[in-house]
């Protein structure tokens, strides 16, 4: 199915959050997701469906001021 | 300093952006002797690995992180990115900015307080950057902001305290509020400035990261706060207009011997 991740458009075989954090090769890695705008805390990605046209959102700290 | 619940020794808050690399932005915050420092959070590309470099010398650093809201526009924007921020660092801290002009980044204060109340219901303890006017920052205390940062001029510019008036009227009316002067520091007289007015502390970024030796500017900075500080706690003596002599009058060689002549 197609979802956008980070505001871009991709086919992904993932059916919950954890499988596309894995997908996108983020696992084990320092990241953050939101789901259609909310947050989906990191206990519950594995029980997260992600559904056609999805909007996901995976961001890890950056230098800031 | 009194930070919501936390005490800090250092006054000095240091960003982590536009350094020449990470090495020398390790440095630099390690020679600010700042106990804190602001980080933002974007989006990571797939197998992309550079939030993971950056967080791991972060970590090795041992400072409290502070995540910004930077970019966001919108009121929605910062309150989504704000819970990002809590889910990633597991910090209910968030430096709220609300930008409403693009050439000045000047913060939208109308949206400022209507995020900062947001977020404070929802249990955050918010940071917000805002300008010096008196009733803004008096709705953002009202809000729940217990800590509450005014520009000194935009960010990045370097000019030191546009309105000092201003700044001090704030320090005034809101003495038990934590103000830290956030924004358009260039020099570390202008810090000291700052903590010469009372404000309990500053943050700033690009005086120091592109300065042509960061680190040892960042120890400059160090001791500008420090030395603005201890002149505050110590009492300045108040400007006049006219001179006063500071050597003794009374007993001067040669008293009107000249005039007898």
């Amino acid at each position: 199915m197609v979802v956008r991740v980070n505001g871009e458009p991709r086919e992904i075989a993932a059916v919950t959050v954890a499988d596309l954090v894995r997908e996108l090769d983020h696992e084990g890695g320092f990241v953050a997701v939101a789901l259609n705008t909310r947050v989906v805390r990191r206990a519950a990605w594995g029980e997260t469906p992600i559904r056609e046209g999805d909007a996901v959102e995976i961001v890890t700290p950056r230098q800031g001021g | 300093m009194k930070l919501y619940d936390q005490e800090v020794a250092s006054r000095l808050l240091v960003g982590t952006a536009l350094y020449s690399s990470p090495a020398v932005m390790k440095a630099a915050i390690e020679a600010s002797g700042a106990e804190i420092v602001t980080v933002s959070l974007r989006r990571e590309a797939a197998g992309g690995a550079a939030g993971d470099a950056f967080w791991r010398i972060i970590r090795a650093l041992g400072v409290k992180v502070l995540p910004n809201t930077a970019g966001c526009r919108t009121v929605e924007d910062a309150v989504r990115t704000a819970e990002l921020a809590r889910e990633l660092f597991d910090t209910p801290w968030i430096k709220l900015e609300v930008i409403g002009d693009d050439e000045t980044l000047q913060p939208d204060v109308v949206g400022l307080v209507e995020a900062a109340a947001r977020l404070t219901r929802d249990g955050f303890e918010v940071f917000p950057y805002c300008t010096e006017d008196l009733s803004v920052v008096g709705r953002l205390v009202e809000a729940g902001c217990r800590v509450v940062m005014p520009w000194a001029s935009p960010i990045g510019s370097g000019q030191g305290i546009v309105n000092r008036a201003g700044l001090r009227t704030l320090r005034a009316r809101f003495p038990d509020v934590t103000l830290i002067v956030d924004a358009g520091l260039g020099a570390p007289s202008h810090a000291a400035d700052a903590m010469e007015l009372g404000y309990d502390g500053v943050l700033l970024n690009t005086a120091i990261a592109r300065a042509d030796d960061p680190v040892p500017m960042a120890r400059a900075f160090a001791l500008a706060v420090e030395a603005g500080r201890l002149a505050h706690e110590s009492g300045l003596m108040g400007a006049r207009d006219f001179a006063s002599p500071s050597t003794p009058v009374v007993g001067t060689p040669f008293w009107h011997v000249g005039a007898a002549e």
